[in-house]
């Protein structure tokens, strides 16, 4: 009560040159505009390659780039939206499959095998989103879970289109005449795919469109209280989501040459959340960290060999006890404890 | 025309009648009370008001529009303004975006230009935050700006509800009981903010249970018990309803 009381008088004192003062401290530090973030990454992304002194690092670099740009995507369903997502992979694996089928089976060009993939991914999700995104909670996960295995099991069953368990060829990318066989070219394709998503990203949330998609996450009432069309939201960062997945899949498995029915296993949905959840919820930032933690992470272990498993879910599980907001906005907080 | 037509609306929750042939008109301007005992119906009559609850039968009309069928947001852009009556906000969101939150009908929220981030959105973003900083001045909020909610006390998060509210620019708004759980300085502020914005035009419609309150700055009220139509006129009138007092019963009308 008093609290408000005290509260109160300094309103009384509080003119209007207050709200141009707000605006100074929140909206005013060119650190924090969208613009400054994605230059730094660009920056960074262009200057990793002084770091990666082999083929291999190279290769690593790229899957990194890959399932970051994936867990991005995720993470504005998840992170931003609330909507939990289990069935993640199944969107990455339809995008893979898409690409290579109407490329190799139909000879379609890579990039139109690409792009409708892509499209196709994300019709499928606008058209199975608007039942499945009713469900709230553990029945949106369990709902999305079930749409993963539905298109493991499409996979896995359509011998004669995806070759089954056995899994299929993928051609080569051709673009601009040259062709992307080297971890070296792919390392900039994929550099720009994460850029791009990351500036998309960026644009979407420090904007009313993001503001309302982060409504969702809140009491319902509260989105429909304001005028948000809560159903339509939520489908358009399902599909969006989707889309992104969908691409990056195609590329993934361009890059990889082969695709197996694994790439929509449940364990790959599972290992896209989770690069969300170390990363943090809700941050696009820490996406990329999850995601090169996660990719990285058993690359790192090989050295304590049969214990890798092991240690990989100890520390799974560290991250989640220890940092439950995720590494990043743990980190930040270390970094201002320190400094105070 | 009317503000608000209610034409013999009914809930009916499995058995239950939460408002049964309730039929009520609300003219624009001034403030209108709706009171009535615990579970009258009064937050399940918001409900069907702002299209959270369908009507099992009856219908609501909105500046003569019909509301039938039309979903919750629709409702909002047609003029409709709401609050809870516990207070309902984004934890994860600071208190002025939460207010920002109000100013979404009235921004550009298509996928495109917001992709690509055109000026309009930027500039839309500007007039956003300052608008809803100076809502929050208004509602005396001001030293809360970036205050996460869950840091705030109760009486603050009604009145952020209040701004949100107001940041939709209603033509009519809903208050589902504003004052409860507030201190006595605090009620009085509440008081002189209704009375400000009837005063601006604005119509509102009250739902309290703070005899004092609603007896000093409703024009009409309406009384419903049981889901039904008790008593409705003006302050004096009401006071005096034998009915009412019945209903009432114990407590000073
Ligand atoms: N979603 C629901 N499902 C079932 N019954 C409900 C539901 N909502 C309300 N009711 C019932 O309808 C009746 C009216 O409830 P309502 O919340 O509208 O009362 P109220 O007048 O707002 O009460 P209060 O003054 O306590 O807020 C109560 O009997 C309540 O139990
Ligand atoms: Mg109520």
């Amino acid at each position: 009560m008093s609290k408000v009381e005290v509260k109160q008088k300094a309103t009384s004192k509080w003119v209007c040159g207050g709200v141009n003062e707000h605006q100074r401290r929140t909206a005013g530090h060119f650190w924090q505009r969208p613009i400054t973030n994605v230059a730094v990454l660009a920056l960074l992304l262009a200057c990793l390659p002084l770091a990666l002194t082999s083929g291999f690092h190279y290769h690593l670099a790229v899957l990194v780039g890959i399932n970051a740009t994936i867990a991005i995507s995720l993470n504005l369903l998840m992170g931003y939206a609330g909507q939990v997502s289990l069935g993640h992979a199944g969107f990455v694996a339809l995008g893979a499959y898409g690409t290579a089928i109407l490329s190799s089976r139909y000879g379609w060009p890579v990039p139109l095998a690409l792009v409708s993939s892509a499209a196709g991914a994300a019709l499928i999700a606008f058209v199975v989103g608007r039942p499945i995104l009713r469900l709230k909670g553990y029945y949106l996960a369990l709902g999305t879970l079930g749409l993963g295995m539905i298109i493991y099991l499409v996979i896995s069953n359509e011998v004669w289109l995806t070759g089954g368990p056995d899994g299929m060829p993928v051609p080569v990318l051709e673009l601009f005449g040259g062709r992307l066989t080297g971890p070296a070219d792919w390392y900039w394709l994929i550099a720009v795919m994460l850029l791009l998503v990351f500036w998309l990203s960026t644009n979407l949330i420090h904007a009313p469109l993001g503001r309302a998609l982060r409504a969702l996450e809140g009491p319902e009432a509260v989105a429909g209280s304001v005028g948000i069309d809560v159903p339509r939201s939520k489908l358009l960062v399902f599909t969006l989501s989707a889309a992104i997945a969908a691409l990056m899949g195609g590329f993934l498995a361009l890059y990889a040459g082969f695709i197996s029915p694994s790439l929509a296993d449940f364990l790959h949905s599972i290992e896209l959340a989770l690069m969300v959840l170390v990363g943090g919820l809700g941050s696009v930032v820490g996406s990329i960290i999850g995601a090169a933690l996660i990719t990285l992470l058993p690359q790192v272990l090989t050295v304590v060999e049969e214990y890798e498993t092991l240690v990989y879910g100890l520390i799974l599980i560290g991250v989640m006890m220890f940092m439950p907001r995720g590494l990043l906005s743990s980190i930040i907080d270390l970094w201002r404890r320190i400094k105070r | 025309m009317s503000a608000l037509e209610v034409i013999s609306l009914s809930k009916e929750f499995g058995g239950v009648h939460a408002i049964e042939d309730l039929s009520f008109n609300i003219s624009p301007g001034s403030v209108h009370s709706i009171i009535g005992p615990n579970g009258a119906g009064k937050t399940t009559l918001l409900n069907l008001i702002t299209g959270i609850y369908q009507p099992t039968q009856g219908e609501v009309r909105l500046f003569g529009d019909s509301m039938a069928g039309m979903p919750v947001h629709a409702r909002v852009m047609a003029g409709l303004g709401r609050t809870f009556q516990t207070p309902q906000v984004c934890m994860h969101m600071t208190a002025l975006e939460n207010v920002m939150l109000g100013r979404h009908i009235h921004l550009d929220g298509r996928f495109l230009p917001t992709a690509l981030r055109l000026p309009r959105i930027l500039s839309g973003e500007r007039e956003a935050r300052h608008r809803a900083a100076e809502l929050m001045e208004y509602v005396g909020l001001a030293d809360y700006l970036n205050d996460e909610p869950g840091s705030m006390p109760y009486g603050a998060l009604k009145r952020l509800e209040v701004a949100r509210a107001l940041a939709c620019e209603p033509k009519l708004l809903l208050l589902d009981e504003p004052a409860a759980g507030l201190g006595a300085s605090e009620k009085a502020d509440l008081t002189g903010l209704i009375e400000k914005l009837s005063g601006a035009g604005l119509t509102i419609v009250l739902v309290e249970h703070d005899m004092k309150l609603v007896m000093s700055i409703s024009q009409h009220i309406l009384v419903i018990n049981y889901g039904q139509k008790l008593a409705e006129g003006q302050p004096t009138e009401v006071r005096r309803n034998p009915d009412v007092v019945a209903a009432y019963l114990g407590s000073a009308v």
